[in-house]
């Protein structure tokens, strides 16, 4: 019998497929897990609705159910409950380790002085593309360092 | 009738996402590369979900994309016009950005959680369309290539919106209402579209396998 906590220490192992520094837990992605009479339900919700990505975590996450013996339930949520509020401070953290800039709270982030450099931790920086390699990132340049630097977006 | 304004919307983001897509590779600047093909990966990520939720948890939402017959899309003629020209299509963005976040924003106070949630979701997104787009108008306003083809799409506008919504885009766009090319009929442009964006499913009714 597979008990919820194992599920989420599971789960903790699976990277983003774009961002692999991060977990799909740190992610903030995974809104619940329940486990009934040996199937593991899981509800996730993406994080852009373009993502190509979901795929992939979807069948990543029940691999990793089959791995301990329960059988997967996997729904996607379409609904407002994911933004990038959910982010875990230890996910922050590995962002901006792995040179991604962390995204700035939802209440701030029209302020030009919330986007710290990755790098340097400069906050005189400057929008470079609203859009990047991917619908979740943008482009910034560290006045300070010189640095260019894909900057999570807020959602 | 609720569920004809999410087909359209489903429609209208599809075959946006579709145009938008005509740049990647080759727009004016690489930035616009990267911002255009991002674009229209988040539309098509917006019709694949309104579509999901019309055809529910069983059902297809490619069917509901792909199979219809050309007559009974329910987008609006802004979106499928063909405009390979830089002017037109800032204009197009920036009419459809303003239209669409009227609607969304009228969607996000729907009485079903299940539509103003994702109303909601797709929103969060859209706000960086919508500064994409402003930021264009703000840099060509005045232009008069750029008034011109806004002054050309404006009775396509219109008709992105439901008769009842088109004051608030009148007052925001600062043009004339005119009369509106409304949802329902269609351009000579959405055939050759329909064509190549239905080409797999009709080629492969049983689903294409990669």
């Amino acid at each position: 019998m597979v008990a919820e906590a194992q599920v989420w220490e599971a789960l903790e192992e699976i990277p983003d497929p774009e961002i692999p520094v991060i977990s799909l837990v740190d992610l903030g992605v995974i809104r619940s897990v329940d486990v009934q009479n040996g199937h593991v339900y899981i509800e996730f919700t993406p994080t852009f609705l373009g993502c190509p990505a979901l795929e992939v975590m979807k069948r990543a996450m029940e691999e990793k159910v089959r791995e301990l013996g329960a059988e997967p339930e996997v729904s996607v949520i379409n609904d407002d409950s994911w933004g990038t509020d959910k982010i875990t401070a230890t996910g922050r953290e590995k962002l901006r380790a792995a040179g991604f800039a962390p995204p700035a709270p939802r209440l701030v982030q029209l302020q030009s002085q919330v986007h710290k450099c990755p790098y340097c931790g400069s906050t005189e920086t400057k929008l470079e593309n609203i859009f990047g390699p991917t619908p979740c990132r943008s482009l910034r340049y560290c006045e300070s360092c010189r640095q260019p630097f894909e900057q999570f977006k807020t959602i | 009738m609720h569920e004809q304004v999410l087909l359209g919307l489903a429609d209208d983001e599809l075959l946006l996402g579709w145009r938008d897509s005509e740049w990647t590779g080759i727009a004016p600047m690489l930035e616009e590369d990267v911002a255009f093909s991002s674009i229209a990966q988040n539309e098509i990520g917006h019709a694949r979900a309104v579509y999901e939720l019309l055809v529910g948890p069983d059902g297809d939402a490619d069917a509901l994309a792909f199979d219809r017959k050309l007559e009974e899309y329910r987008c609006a003629p802004l979106v499928e016009l063909h405009l390979l020209e830089w002017a037109h299509t800032i204009a197009r963005r920036w009419l459809y950005e303003v239209a669409d976040e009227i609607r969304i924003t009228a969607l996000k106070d729907d009485s079903d959680p299940a539509v103003s949630g994702l109303a909601a979701k797709i929103d969060r997104e859209e706000a960086y369309h919508r500064m994409h787009a402003e930021m264009w108008h703000d840099r060509l306003r005045g232009e008069p290539r750029f008034q011109t083809a806004l002054e050309e799409l404006w009775p396509y506008a219109l008709g992105v919106l439901p008769a009842e919504l088109r004051g608030e885009l009148v007052s925001r766009v600062g043009l004339a209402e005119v009369e509106a090319i409304e949802r329902g009929t269609h351009t000579d442009e959405l055939a050759p579209l329909w064509e190549e964006m239905t080409m797999v499913r009709r080629s492969a009714p049983a689903g294409a396998q990669w």
